[in-house]
């Protein structure tokens, strides 16, 4: 180890600390290499910005006079979980309103972070201790007592793309797939990914603080569907899904350009997230991985015209490639699409880059690894 | 009568009992102009809509169009038709490979460029594009 996130936090204290985004990062090994970029850089900044369907808010929205026990929550016409406890709801993002079906819960997180009123509709079946039954009013993110946002499963460690080899046009979460293999649609930001940076999951744990939304928040646990056992290549890469985080921060602190709203054409509503991670340049090693570039990085891309869960892979293609513009299926140049937005998550890790310097944002110890021997299982529907 | 030449994006819309009237070959015989059909959606039964590019002389351009209007076909220019609201679009690019025209494009800082001329109004930007950033305005 040639230094440690202590030593790092006191040159951040003591304006002496080198953060670079993983492009900077990028280009200072192409001209320097690895030993000598390990040597003067502390830090290396990623970010992502995409759509992260697992992610929604825990709300508390105060007691009435007199109480109610809310059941059944709406929030302009979004369900929301009620049963949490008697005035706690959680919204998802991707629930639907019964009025619009292009808004949903992610829209009302956009909306309260925008400072919006929205239309609290609750109701329940009357207790002793809360004999109100229904309720009808109006909130702001200002009124509530807290806003949790808790994305069970964000930033993805490398997602396939996707194509459609079919003869109709499909509509995903990866968007309109045109038929005959008329696009490609990828969702990871590549070089800029942070668990394509530290695919090991050496220096993010559980309580890694990070970039969430334009505030800071942390690693909570490890994400639903976590896959860390998937085989690596030669790069320690997994191609294709494998890792994925579990986020918790303050939705009140967040700021509405990284957390946007957005619905795909016949699939649904999901939520923009932007999350941004700062990877501490513990040794060379890390360095190593930190200076891939799109076209160290690959992913697969696999046919969305099987509708199953093992659909079949098409080709392994690079970033550099996807990003091109065009990637290339049996011959023939297919366009390609992306979810995430790189201007965005480029810009997550400028500005993250910006709050270490400014003595904004430390870095943290994890308090526990995150598990390496996970698999995902499929659910086997059983008659009995 | 001018003598310059221009080119110019029409959507043109007309009611059921127009749809059999041979306009285009009208544009080219009488007018001497270039027609060139982008996108056409005419069905007896219902309301056609029309999308053109035509080129030719100036003055029988704008007669051709006359002769259009005459006709109580409605013109619309397509100049302003399609509007990218930058403030709703994050730059993820998802249009991108669906616009078969490449209007849409990310430059070299991943930013989403629409490239105006270059658009034939397919309209799948609209639908696809999770932010609803596209709007057409008819």
């Amino acid at each position: 180890m040639i230094r440690t996130i202590e030593e790092i936090n006191e040159k951040i204290s003591k304006d002496e600390v080198v953060v670079l985004t993983a492009k900077e990062a990028y280009d200072l090994v192409k001209e320097e290499g690895v030993k000598k970029a390990a040597s003067q850089v502390d830090i290396v900044t990623t970010g992502t910005f995409g759509a992260m369907c697992s992610s929604g808010v825990f709300l508390n929205f105060g007691h009435t006079e007199p109480p109610l026990k809310m059941e059944t929550v709406k929030l302009n016409s979004v369900s929301a979980y009620g049963y949490i406890a008697a005035v706690d709801a959680y919204l998802g993002a991707t629930a639907r309103s019964s009025e619009n079906p292009e808004y949903g819960g992610a829209h009302v997180i956009e909306d309260l972070l925008s400072g919006k009123r929205i239309r609290l509709e609750a109701s329940g079946t009357g207790t002793d201790c809360y004999p109100k039954k229904d309720l009808d009013t109006k909130i702001t993110l200002d009124q509530i007592n807290e806003a949790i946002m808790f994305n069970p499963r964000n930033c993805y460690q490398n997602y396939a793309a996707a194509t459609n080899s079919s003869d109709t046009r499909l509509y995903t979460y990866m968007g309109a797939l045109l038929p005959k293999y008329g696009n490609v649609n990828y969702a990871t930001c590549g070089m800029w990914s942070p668990l394509l940076k530290d695919p090991e999951y050496r220096t993010i744990g559980i309580g890694t603080r990070i970039f969430f939304g334009g505030s800071i928040g942390y690693v909570a646990w490890h994400g639903t569907q976590h896959n860390s056992s998937k085989p690596r290549d030669e790069n320690n890469l997994p191609i294709g899904p494998a890792g994925t985080l579990a986020l918790i921060g303050n939705l009140k602190a967040m700021n509405k350009r990284y957390v946007r709203g957005a619905y795909f054409e016949g699939y649904g509503v999901s939520l923009m997230m932007g999350v941004g991670i700062p990877i501490p340049v513990i040794d060379e090693d890390m360095m190593q991985q930190l200076s891939l570039g799109n076209e160290d990085i690959k992913t697969v891309i696999v046919d969305y015209s099987v509708a199953s869960r093992s659909r079949p892979i098409v080709r392994e293609v690079s970033y550099q490639e996807l990003r091109s513009g065009f990637v290339e299926i049996h011959g023939r140049k297919v366009p390609t699409g992306s979810t995430s937005s790189w201007a965005l998550a480029r810009e997550i890790a400028t500005v993250l880059k910006q709050m270490i310097l400014e003595k904004r944002f430390f870095l943290s110890e994890p308090v526990e690894p995150l598990p390496k021997d996970r698999i995902v299982k499929p659910l086997e529907v059983r008659r009995r | 009568m001018s003598t310059e030449i221009v080119k110019k994006k029409l959507i043109l819309s007309f009611s059921p009992e127009l749809a059999e009237l041979p306009i285009t070959y009208h544009l080219v015989k009488d007018f001497d102009l270039v027609v060139n059909i982008l996108r056409a959606q005419i069905s007896p039964e219902k309301e056609g809509r029309l999308m053109l590019e035509i080129e030719g002389e100036k003055g029988k351009l704008e007669r051709g169009i006359s002769y259009l209007q005459s006709n109580k076909i409605r013109v619309d220019s397509l100049e302003k038709e399609l509007f990218h609201d930058k403030d709703l679009c994050v730059n993820c690019g998802l249009c991108v490979g669906v616009c078969a025209s490449r209007a849409l494009v990310l430059d070299e800082n991943d930013e989403l460029k629409f490239i105006k001329e270059k658009c034939v109004m397919c309209g799948i930007c609209v639908k696809i594009c999770p932010r609803r950033a596209f709007k057409i305005e008819l």
